[in-house]
């Protein structure tokens, strides 16, 4: 479809904006990155924003689960976050890391039982007193639009209860947001993608932010 | 009572004891056949998909609880979205540039030593925000099956022949117009487990980045007048006909070469941003 800017008849929301186009699913063959080949989407190091061998490397890592308690094992995860000093990256590279730069943005395809691990670094927060999250995008086949959510740090609990976000929900849906942190300095949150019976109460909170519908969700 | 375990354990995805990481790929697993594949016939789902449709009206978006698609059964949030505003890191995208993407990325009929099997095909168009301007300097990536419909990858065990001289992937990096262009093989159609006889429309994966993280999307640019439309529960989750008519591409002759390529056009709109735009940013659209 051709989308003409200037055409007073191109379909608009009712706030006056472009009709986006539609998603679709990651499907199934998007992709898989190991140490000798690489193939579509996933890349080399794309789940290393540090290396893991950086003296502040934080291994951010969990289990991405259907709505049975099984692990997708077909599931595609990005990460964006500011870096250790709340700092919004701008540098280009996050393709061909040269285990410099921090660039914000990593990849991971999980593995074949649903495990995701990056290697990055705690960002801090982008304004004081502000609660220092990791933005956190999910992609898999069976699902059919991208779905955003939120992994807040756990540390600084009084930011954490002024948070916005945080505070307009209950509790057991806002421990689905923050990470645990494990004594060897590790970040971990479990993303469920749908949570049923027993694991009802484990369903991720996923955002809708303004401009795209999730039509009868 | 044995203390060996009984069954699999599911962390055993990190490195064994013998120190060796494990395959990233195997067919030991049983996710290679989707459990939730079934046998149910085209006319059963077309039924579901009809009185799906039929209560729905003015959709811009899939429905991420689409039955008819079976995978999307455990696949789906059950609890409503959370609206939210966008705070700082949202409201900025990851940079990238001709640092990451060479420029002749955009060529997938250029990655063997020979010329791919199929017929060759530019697509072209525009990556625009909700407020028409352009998103400029900014990653595409696509991919593909080949022209007999089987993809480069290891789970893909549709019997069809793999081409020596086809990836099926490519990345651009937009113009200042926020333009793309890929040369490439127009894909196949392929057979998927959903139900029985089940046939994806042929399409091109695209994926892409907006100036907000916000708007970072997935989609599938399929072909005009492809006769699966119809019966395809993944482009049928999208319930509005205006709506799914986005995800096509214009056959363009503009487009086409002379002895060389055809050519098609798609556009895409990415959801309005959400940062205040300075003037200078702006620039004119």
């Amino acid at each position: 479809m051709r989308v003409d800017v200037n055409d007073p008849n191109a379909d608009r929301t009712a706030e006056g904006k472009l009709v986006p186009t539609p998603g679709q699913t990651i499907g199934p063959f998007f992709g898989y990155a190991n140490g000798y080949e690489q193939v579509h989407l996933p890349f080399r190091d794309g789940h290393h924003l540090v290396p893991p061998t950086h003296p502040d490397a934080v291994r951010l890592t969990g289990t991405v689960y259907d709505g049975n308690g099984d692990p997708i094992p077909d599931a595609m995860l990005e990460i964006w976050q500011a870096d250790q000093n709340g700092e919004i990256p701008q540098e280009t590279g996050s393709l061909v890391r040269d285990g410099w730069t921090f660039t914000g943005w990593g990849r991971c395809a999980v593995d074949n039982v649903g495990t995701y691990t990056f290697s990055t670094v705690n960002p801090g927060p982008t304004e004081d007193g502000k609660a220092p999250f990791i933005h956190l995008v999910v992609f898999a086949r069976g699902l059919l639009n991208k779905l955003h959510t939120r992994i807040y740090l756990p540390e600084d609990t009084e930011a954490l209860a002024q948070d916005p976000l945080l505070s307009s929900l209950d509790e057991t849906r806002r421990q689905t947001l923050i990470a645990e942190r494990r004594p060897d300095g590790s970040l971990h949150l479990d993303i469920w993608v749908q949570g049923q019976g027993e694991h009802a109460d484990k369903e991720t909170v996923f955002l809708q932010f303004p401009g795209i519908d999730y039509p009868q969700n | 009572m044995s203390k060996e375990p009984t069954a699999v354990p599911r962390s055993s995805g990190a490195a064994d004891q013998s120190g060796q990481a494990p395959a990233d790929e195997s067919f030991n697993n049983s996710h290679v056949l989707d459990p939730a594949a079934t046998q149910d016939s085209q006319e059963t789902i077309d039924a579901e998909m009809k009185q799906i449709h039929d209560a729905a009206s003015g959709e811009t978006q899939p429905r991420v609880n689409f039955p008819p698609y079976r995978s999307s059964l455990l696949r789906h949030p059950t609890k409503s979205m959370h609206h939210a505003d966008p705070e700082t890191i949202e409201l900025w995208s990851p940079a990238f540039g001709h640092r990451d993407v060479h420029t002749l990325e955009s060529d997938l009929t250029i990655q063997g030593n020979g010329e791919p099997l199929g017929e060759r095909i530019v697509v072209r168009g525009k990556i625009l925000d909700g407020d028409g301007r352009p998103v400029r300097g900014q990653l595409v990536e696509i991919w593909q099956a080949n022209a007999a419909g089987r993809y480069v990858h290891k789970r893909d065990q549709h019997p069809a022949p793999l081409d020596p001289n086809f990836t099926g992937i490519g990345r651009t990096i937009t113009g200042d117009d926020g333009s793309y262009q890929f040369t490439t093989i127009k894909p196949a159609p392929y057979p998927w487990k959903n139900h029985h006889n089940a046939w994806r429309p042929a399409h091109i994966h695209f994926s892409l980045f907006g100036t907000d993280f916000t708007q970072r999307m997935i989609t599938q640019m399929y072909f005009p007048g492809d006769p699966l439309f119809s019966l395809d529960p993944i482009y049928q989750s999208i319930t509005d006909q205006k709506a799914r008519d986005r995800l096509v591409a214009t056959y363009d002759h503009n487009v086409s070469t002379h002895e060389w390529n055809t050519g098609y056009y798609w556009d895409i709109v990415l959801s309005g941003s959400n940062r205040t735009w300075m003037e200078d940013e702006e620039g004119d659209h």
